[in-house]
């Protein structure tokens, strides 16, 4: 039979029996561990047999007694993850735009600088970093939040990539000198007119810095700082089972975080209004 | 246009470049100076002169044997994570790309590859740790004891299977785009000029896939290369693989009689690092030039 | 053999005839009963907007889709059940397709490969090939280091290596800028008719479809409205919509009678006789109209040099704006009155009550 060559725009797709044969085999495979996981947290230890108690246990305690550790953990990664967004925001995305409108030559340099921690691991960076922290500790104290300036580091390839996908699909220059044209000074146009058109990059690449944030150990643990990681590590030697829910948890919540940047990231579909009837002139 | 103090343009052009100031202060502060401190520290000893002793270190068999290990294993799950997370691309052709199923895939593929760490430690201490599911199941159904020559899971071997677990979602993330940019006209072209399905995949599909194929590939391997967080967690004894001996060499004063192993170890990592990464550059830009 | 001199038909064109062909594409009929033939060796063009069903059509005779109801039949043959692989067509399409990986002359080469034919052999053909559409001697160029045109003429030379029965283009100049556009045209028609193939070319162009075709085939949603040489189409327009969209043409009030349109006082032959009584709007195109002493009294509302020609915008008493095309001797100044006669022409029309509100110029 001639045609169906293509399915919605793509040649040689699998069928549908294929396909799902392959993602269901696969999809099993990924999920034992997530599953092993879930079924060690409802052990119900010698006895037998499963409950939830551990569940129940560690939400009711209301993270007192030995999981306060673990709270003070989860705030410092949130703090750590608040002040890394802050230096995404105020240093990354002024600069991507300066770059991008004035200096477009230095586009590849700056490219080339926001890719570069992919190729410096942390686990290199850290060797360098214990000096730079001793210093900064002079000056800024041993509070775990400076470590936000690590990170930002660190997130800068996926925020950088986030953002410059936006900021290639939207015209920024046409935009501005129109802005320009109109009387608007460079204040406004980066207000009124850029920043609302680039809100999705800039989302996804927050929401981006957020996840890896949360999820970072390296850099924590080797300037001996505690995070939510670090945390988990310690708690896991202590009582593993509360370490895997709070691992189940931590990797859910990263889940949703990046199923937002991918609705944040497809095309809103034009629903179209509707209009309250004034008939006007046509 | 608003009037007001017009700066001739030469002026604002500097006064512009101020504006990338902070952005460059930041920039040298915790990426280049630690970098250059990273490899720099190797060239140096406990009394600061200068000296290749350090780096001469490398060539130690212990350190060697460190390499070695992690080159092999970051090359074996390199290589299954390519070819499964490519099998697990094709199958997700004929998905639509803003469907509920790409969408999700695309979401748990990205908090696996990037964000696991740690987690991903735990989660394979729970299936097949010594109280794993698996490892219970395996031995209470088929009287299979996996750890019968001695338990593997805390030393490299056992970081191969979590580390396939994170490198088939990042060969999903980096290798879609490239089966994506599959046109369909050189399908129907194929088609036209008296091709069949086997031509397409094995003269058309495969060699222009190839170059961003392989890649991911050398991103998979260098993401592999690099890992800390899985391996320091599993592995609280012993630094078979190279960042986990950066570990001991950080947290003790003296290895191997020698003090700023640490920093010849970076060396060694980013030689390697920059290399496949150099690499991996070289053929994205070819397969860029191609899908355009 | 193809070489690039030109010769007499290499051997008997082919016949292609759709007949009554259906394709439904999610409850929408993109072919509704589409009927056409394509004689031996024949260039036709089908013309239409987007939408119309003239790629959809192009796509089920490539075999690329299948259809739903309807024979498709070449040299009398049906060929519905026989895979895209086996129909022995060269097509080209609008772009992209060129295979990156490969050189120009390994692209040409490609269909050659898959007929088996041996290496040297191959070579020499696909360099002919090249040199037909002028560039021998980019046979080692890769796609990405080719112009548009250039790109498109390597996919016209790669479907003609095969010599196919039949050549199907699939817009292949609307990518391209208008002046490769006009060149690679009257390229593309030269070759067809120095080699004598049956070609199906699909525009939403009608300056394309007019210069270059045999006959043209006007579609709208998924029919042929009309099918004639560009004269035939262009003078004697069977309905308004290929007045409309086959040259200009202005919309005016008239009235039938006795199968004569009566016209602001002047009476006009109808295209089409059969026409009742009654209302109607006419279509007459800006050339049909002239200037003369004395006639319809209408004031000059813009008049726009195009060079060769001028066309000036009037209106009449009633309101209605009509577009007059003149000579450039003449200038008229806005708000001037000036006087116009109707050439003759036979005009189509259509009942007054199908559109509403003012007659504006089309």
């Amino acid at each position: 039979m001639s045609g169906g060559l293509t399915t919605g725009g793509v040649a040689h797709a699998p069928s549908r029996t294929v396909r799902t044969v392959i993602l269901g085999l696969i999809g099993v495979i990924f999920a034992v561990p997530i599953v092993a996981m879930v079924e060690f947290t409802l052990r119900a230890g010698l006895v037998g047999g499963y409950n939830v108690d551990r569940w129940v246990a560690l939400f009711q305690s209301g993270f007192t007694g030995v999981y306060r550790p673990v709270l003070i953990a989860l705030g410092n990664s949130v703090a750590l993850a608040v002040g890394t967004v802050t230096i995404v925001l105020l240093l990354l995305v002024p600069t991507m735009l300066l770059v991008h409108i004035r200096f477009p030559q230095l586009r590849r340099t700056l490219e080339f600088i926001c890719i570069l921690p992919i190729t410096i691991p942390a686990i290199v960076l850290v060797v360098g970093l214990a000096p730079v922290y001793a210093i900064v500790a002079r000056l800024l104290g041993s509070g775990v939040w400076t470590l936000a300036f690590a990170y930002g580091i660190t997130v800068l390839p996926f925020a950088y990539r986030a953002i410059q996908s936006n900021l290639d699909g939207v015209d920024v220059k046409t935009l501005t000198e129109a802005a320009r044209t109109l009387g608007a000074g460079w204040g406004s146009v980066l207000l009124r007119i850029l920043v609302p058109n680039l809100r999705r990059g800039i989302l996804a690449g927050a929401f981006i810095a957020v996840a890896v944030v949360l999820g970072e150990f390296t850099i924590a643990s080797l300037l001996n700082r505690v995070n939510l990681q670090t945390a988990l590590v310690v708690v896991s030697k202590v009582d593993p089972y509360t370490a895997v829910i709070l691992s189940l948890l931590a990797l859910a919540f990263a889940f949703v975080l990046l199923l937002l940047i991918g609705r944040l990231g497809a095309p809103r579909t034009r629903t179209p209004r509707r209009r309250t009837t004034v008939k006007g002139p046509a | 246009m608003k009037s007001g103090l017009r700066l001739s343009s030469k002026l604002r052009g500097r006064a512009a470049a101020f504006g990338l100031l902070p952005f460059a202060v930041y920039v040298l502060l915790f990426l280049a100076v630690p970098t250059l401190i990273a490899i720099g520290t190797g060239f140096f000893d406990k009394s600061g002169t200068l000296t290749l002793g350090t780096v001469a270190a490398l060539g130690d068999p212990v350190v060697l044997t460190t390499f070695y290990n992690s080159f092999w294993l970051s090359a074996l799950t390199a290589v299954v994570g390519a070819v499964v997370g490519a099998i697990v691309c094709y199958a997700l052709l004929g998905a639509r790309p803003d469907g509920a199923l790409r969408t999700t895939i695309d979401s748990l593929s990205g908090v696996l590859a990037q964000f696991g760490g740690v987690m991903l430690a735990f989660a394979f201490v729970a299936t097949i740790g010594i109280q794993g599911m698996v490892t219970l199941y395996l031995r209470d159904t088929f009287g299979l004891n996996i750890f019968e020559n001695g338990v593997w899971l805390y030393s490299t071997p056992g970081l191969i299977l979590p580390y396939i677990y994170f490198q088939v979602p990042l060969m999903i993330i980096t290798f879609m785009p490239a089966l994506q940019a599959l046109k369909p006209q050189w399908a129907e072209a194929n088609a036209t000029l008296g091709g069949t399905t086997a031509s397409y995949w094995l003269r058309i599909a495969f060699p222009v896939l190839a170059p961003s194929f392989i890649g991911s590939l050398l991103l998979l391997f260098a993401n592999a290369f690099s890992s800390y967080a899985t391996a320091a967690a599993l592995v609280s004894q012993g630094s078979q693989i190279v960042p986990l001996q950066i570990r001991a060499a950080l947290t003790s004063e003296t290895i191997l009689g020698r003090e700023n192993l640490a920093g010849a170890l970076a060396l060694g990592m980013i030689v390697v690092m920059a290399i496949v990464m150099v690499a991996y550059s070289a053929l994205q830009s070819r397969a860029a030039r191609w899908q355009q | 053999m193809i070489s690039s001199q030109p010769t007499a038909q290499t051997r008997p064109g082919t016949v292609v005839e759709f007949t009554g062909v259906v394709k439904e594409y999610a409850g929408m009929r993109a072919l509704d009963g589409f009927d056409l033939t394509l004689h031996a060796g024949e260039f036709v063009a089908l013309l239409g907007p987007s939408g119309s069903g003239k790629t959809t059509a192009l796509r089920v005779l490539a075999g690329l889709e299948s259809t739903d109801a309807g024979t498709i039949t070449i040299d009398g043959v049906d060929v519905s059940a026989l895979s895209t692989s086996k129909r022995d067509m060269g097509m080209v399409f609008q772009s992209y397709s060129l295979f990156p990986h490969l050189s120009a002359g390994e692209n040409v080469e490609f269909g050659l490969r898959m007929r088996k034919i041996k290496p040297a052999e191959r070579r020499r053909r696909a360099q002919d090939s090249l040199a037909m559409v002028g560039l021998n001697d980019h046979f080692d160029r890769f796609a990405h280091q080719l112009s548009g045109g250039q790109q498109q003429r390597v996919a016209l030379a790669r479907a003609l290596v095969t010599e196919p029965r039949v050549l199907l283009l699939d817009e292949p100049l609307s990518a391209l800028d208008a002046k490769v556009r006009v060149q690679l045209r009257e390229e593309i028609r030269r070759i067809q008719t120095d080699l004598g193939i049956t070609t199906l070319f699909v525009t939403h162009d009608q300056d394309e479809a007019l210069a270059v075709a045999d006959r043209v085939a006007v579609m709208r949603a998924g029919n042929v409205e009309q099918v004639g040489t560009p004269e035939e189409l262009y003078s004697r327009p069977a309905t308004p919509f290929i007045a409309d969209f086959v040259g200009l043409s202005n919309r005016i009030n008239g009235t039938v009678r006795n199968s004569h349109v009566d016209v602001y006082g002047t009476s006009l032959p109808l295209i089409d006789p059969s026409a009742p009584d009654g209302p109607v709007r006419v279509s007459i195109r800006p050339e049909d109209i002239e200037f003369a002493p004395e006639g319809l009294a209408a004031t000059v509302v813009a008049s726009h040099f195009l060079g060769s020609l001028r066309r000036t915008m009037v209106r009449l008493g009633d309101g209605s704006l009509v577009s007059v095309q003149h000579g450039v001797r003449v200038h008229p100044i806005t708000g001037e009155t000036v006087f116009l006669t109707f050439s003759g022409v036979p005009v189509s029309t259509e009942p007054a009550s199908v559109a509403g509100g003012v007659p504006k110029l089309a």
